[in-house]
């Protein structure tokens, strides 16, 4: 992030290198149900990142210093898989995948009616098996449908979505090199009926109107994702796995 | 998606949805309110039926209600209770009290240990989901012979059909008891070959149950309906 001088990362056209739109999203595609020894689960590939998430509970909260006499926890552990990247990651948590667990779990109890479980823990695993930039994101969209899967009350659905600028212009889902050498990162938790936003970060700067239009981008892509993820639970429901 | 079932409009919702209710119309079981709107909080069929809007969930964890009948394994002793796992997300109490045996203080593993199965009732479900179960009442008991099968608890309104009646087509078929119980564990007794016939019908239902054609299925597994 913050711009590295001579690299291109777009063509002259206007198009990025990988061919899309300033506006356009990689493409992206949602199971929901895929395991089975999960109370609900989910398997999303965004581009060339692939999440898969499952949930577990309510159950009792372990240790008993983290119940909640009132409402439920949520247990966010977000891993990478050792062979998801190029370079081996040390497999085990590191100060990036707590951060994300910790940002993950608070956007997802601002959804979960965890009122309704006194003392319970929901636990969400989110296990990266490719990542290409914008794994959170990904993570996000896994969790909010396999909480869904695994018949958690929620207000709404969660959709991760990210924009961000390259070469001075806004563009919507960035790709690994985009990410890498690119000027600004702005990956945010859209409610796509309530349009409220969980969870929003900001890596590097955007002036007003440009965050405005990632803004824009990201209420667009995040409303066309919701419709995959209510297919993919509608899907699975009619196949009776749910 | 929409379909007519006695009246009731049937409809797939998923959490967030906005819920076309007439006015007036109140949040049941897996609805809320958000503002003047209705909106479903859970994945599953929607239900409207009379003044009421509810959800019957495609998939949900069991939790426990007073009154329930439950089939629960002892997964700890201590000198005067046992805790039974009853598929919750908490362990459920029983006290010696409440047992049908007289049991002195320190003696309860005399009576049950660890992976024991009693037919219980939960007696009592506080605000912070503490659970306390009773073995005092007809036909409660320490389960001694029979075969458990784990149903799903939302699919037990499958197993028991319309008015009790697949219920009554398995026992007759497999001519078995068979206990069923809220939290999704069902109590098959008899010969090995009834046994084998209910569980592979439960099995069948655990399996494809949402999908249409049940009753034909069925008809296959236990012989056809009379």
């Amino acid at each position: 992030m913050g711009g590295y001088g001579d690299i291109k990362l777009l063509n002259d056209d206007g198009t990025r290198l990988d061919g899309r739109a300033v506006d356009e999203m990689r493409p992206v595609e949602i199971k929901a149900g895929v395991l089975p020894v999960a109370d609900g689960s989910a398997w999303v590939k965004h581009g060339l990142n692939v999440a898969v998430a499952a949930v577990y509970g309510p159950m009792e909260a372990h240790p008993r210093k983290i119940q909640r006499q009132d409402r439920a926890v949520i247990d966010v552990r977000y891993n990478m898989a050792p062979f998801s990247t190029s370079d081996r990651i040390r497999p085990g948590f590191n100060r990036r995948s707590r951060e994300i667990s910790k940002v993950t779990a608070e956007a997802l109890e601002s959804v979960v009616l965890v009122e309704r479980y006194p003392r319970s823990k929901i636990r969400v695993e989110i296990e990266i098996l490719a990542a290409e930039a914008g794994t959170r994101c990904v993570g996000i969209t896994a969790a909010s449908v396999a909480l869904a899967d695994a018949g958690i009350p929620m207000r709404d659905m969660i959709v991760g979505v990210a924009s961000g600028k390259i070469e001075g212009v806004v563009v919507l889902d960035l790709d690994k090199a985009e990410d890498n050498y690119g000027q600004a990162d702005l990956p945010m938790g859209i409610l796509p009926n309530t349009g409220e936003m969980a969870f929003l970060q900001m890596d590097g700067d955007l002036s007003v109107e440009e965050y405005n239009l990632a803004c824009e981008y990201n209420y667009k892509a995040a409303s066309e994702i919701h419709e995959l993820m209510k297919q993919a639970l509608l899907d699975s429901a009619s196949r009776g796995d749910a | 998606m929409n379909s007519n079932d006695g009246g009731a409009e049937l409809r797939l919702v998923v959490p967030g949805d906005q819920i076309d209710a007439p006015p007036g119309t109140q949040p049941g079981s897996g609805v809320c309110k958000r503002g003047d709107s209705l909106v479903a909080t859970k994945l599953g069929e929607l239900k409207i039926g009379g003044d009421v809007a509810h959800v019957v969930p495609t998939f949900t964890k069991y939790l426990p209600r007073s009154g329930d009948l439950v089939i629960g394994y002892v997964e700890a002793v201590m000198n005067n209770l046992w805790f039974l796992d009853v598929g919750g997300p908490f362990n459920a109490l029983l006290p010696m009290s409440l047992a049908p045996w007289k049991v002195e203080f320190g003696a309860a593993r005399e009576h049950m240990g660890y992976g024991d199965a009693v037919l219980a009732r939960v007696m009592e479900v506080d605000e912070t989901h503490s659970v306390v179960a009773t073995m005092k009442g007809v036909g409660l008991r320490k389960i001694k012979e029979g075969v458990i099968f784990e149903m799903p608890p939302h699919l037990m309104g499958l197993v028991i059909g319309s008015n009790g009646r697949t219920l009554q087509r398995l026992k007759a078929a497999s001519d078995c008891r068979i206990i069923n119980t809220q939290n999704g564990r069902i109590l098959i007794d008899g010969n090995s070959k009834g046994i084998a016939i209910a569980r592979k019908a439960l099995q069948m239902i655990e399996e494809t149950g949402h999908a249409p054609g049940l009753h034909s299925r069925l008809n296959g597994i236990l012989g056809d309906d009379e």
